[in-house]
């Protein structure tokens, strides 16, 4: 189910609502997200070993 | 088995020495029924001449994206429309995922550089990060930073890093096709002057850019004569805003074969699976290249991208009976 504050693809940064994202939801088993799924802003993500962040200056980080 | 394999046999198995460009070629177009001999080959050629160890690294990202360089592949060059921001890492946090890499056995961490070269601010950046590994963490530091300055070489040397990574990425014939703002003949004078300091020499490249079979050969016959410590493959994992982006993925069975073709052309190097291994081969691949060829491991996420969690390869290793090579086993 899609997340109410997902407004767009956090890979591609297009609206969730128009285009098939399924790629990109499959992609994304292997990458951290590039662009905030609230304002669609490009996120500073920062990869480790073990994990990553990705910060959105409006919307804070997420880790994953 | 075919007669091309019973050469391969003679020349790298037994008396330990590589196959020339045009024998990797035959290799290289080898039918696919014969892929499970050439790998049982490259295997047992990976151990009688390797051992049965595997190198474990991590690799880390200190400065990710905003490169000013224009390889086609990199999702980090700032020439291109990629999602990927420039951002620093902070000490404190290269010193954690030091600790974490080494938590899994890792005896190598490799700190990566997503620039042309280094400046003043990023050699210092490294000292000050080395020095902060070194004393909390029981791991060796490699570094890939760019193309060098002699100078740089003696300071790297000097602040304690024992390997360095400097790709070629593709074969000499292919780079221009791949990277534009320098050559292949700058990234060559890097290597040869990382050797001259006596840091082990890390180079590999990227299958999968566009080059044909005859360019995999070369190009795995150039990195034979420059005869380095490790090799890193990489298959591509086409990044979007690239233009390489759209690039298909190798398939599989020729990913195996230039696994085992590698390891014919260099039996005793160090032959690291790296990134795109995932994308490539699946889950399965693993497994089929340690048992083909590969005897090295980056563990984890990439740079940019993510990896299998280390735990699945630390257990597939321990399955395989393969066990992982020590840091008192690499001094
Ligand atoms: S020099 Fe390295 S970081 Fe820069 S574009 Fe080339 S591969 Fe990417
Ligand atoms: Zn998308
Ligand atoms: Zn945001």
């Amino acid at each position: 189910m899609q997340c109410p504050t997902q407004t767009f693809c956090d890979r591609c940064g297009l609206p969730v609502t128009e285009g098939d994202h399924a790629a990109c939801a499959a992609a994304r088993a292997l990458e951290p997200p590039r662009f905030c799924p609230r304002c669609r802003r490009r996120m500073k993500v920062q990869v480790v070993p073990t994990g990553w962040t990705a910060t959105c200056v409006e919307h804070g980080t997420t880790h994953g | 088995m075919s007669e091309i394999l019973d050469r391969a046999r003679t020349r790298v198995l037994e008396s330990g020495a590589g196959l020339d460009e045009e024998q990797i070629l035959e290799v290289l177009r080898l039918p696919d029924e014969d892929l499970p001999a050439l790998l049982q080959l490259a295997h047992d050629v990976r151990m009688k001449w390797c051992g049965p160890e595997v190198e474990v690294e991590g690799i880390i990202s200190l400065k990710t994206g905003g490169c000013p360089e224009d390889c086609h592949f990199c999702s980090q060059s700032g020439l291109f429309a990629s999602p990927v921001r420039a951002v620093w890492l902070d000490i404190p946090s290269l010193v954690e995922a030091a600790k974490q890499t080494a938590a899994t056995g890792a005896t190598e961490f490799c700190i990566v550089a997503a620039v042309r070269g280094p400046d003043k601010r990023l050699m210092d950046q490294m000292r000050a990060g080395v020095k902060a590994i070194k004393e909390a963490v029981d791991i060796q530091v490699a570094a890939s930073l760019g193309m060098l300055t002699k100078e740089q070489v003696d300071e790297l040397v000097e602040m304690g890093v024992h390997r360095y990574n400097h790709n070629l990425e593709t074969c000499r014939s292919y780079f221009p096709n791949v990277v534009t703002t320098h050559s292949f003949e700058e990234r060559w004078e890097t290597l040869k002057m990382v050797r001259d300091s006596g840091m082990e020499v890390c180079c590999g490249g990227i299958l999968g850019l566009g080059e044909t079979i005859e360019q995999r050969a070369e190009f795995a016959a150039q990195l034979a004569e420059l005869d380095p410590h490790e090799v890193p493959l990489n298959f591509l994992n086409p990044r979007p805003g690239t233009p390489l982006g759209d690039r298909p993925v190798v398939e599989g069975k020729d990913a195996l074969r230039a696994i085992a073709a590698f390891r014919l052309a260099m039996p005793k190097t160090i032959l690291r699976y790296a990134g795109g291994r995932e994308i490539t081969l699946g889950d399965l691949g693993t497994r089929d290249g340690l048992l083909g060829g590969i005897n090295a491991v980056i563990v984890g996420n990439y740079l940019t991208t993510l990896g299998r969690p280390a735990t699945a390869d630390l257990d597939l290793l321990q399955d395989l009976k393969m066990p992982v090579k020590s840091l008192s086993a690499t001094f």
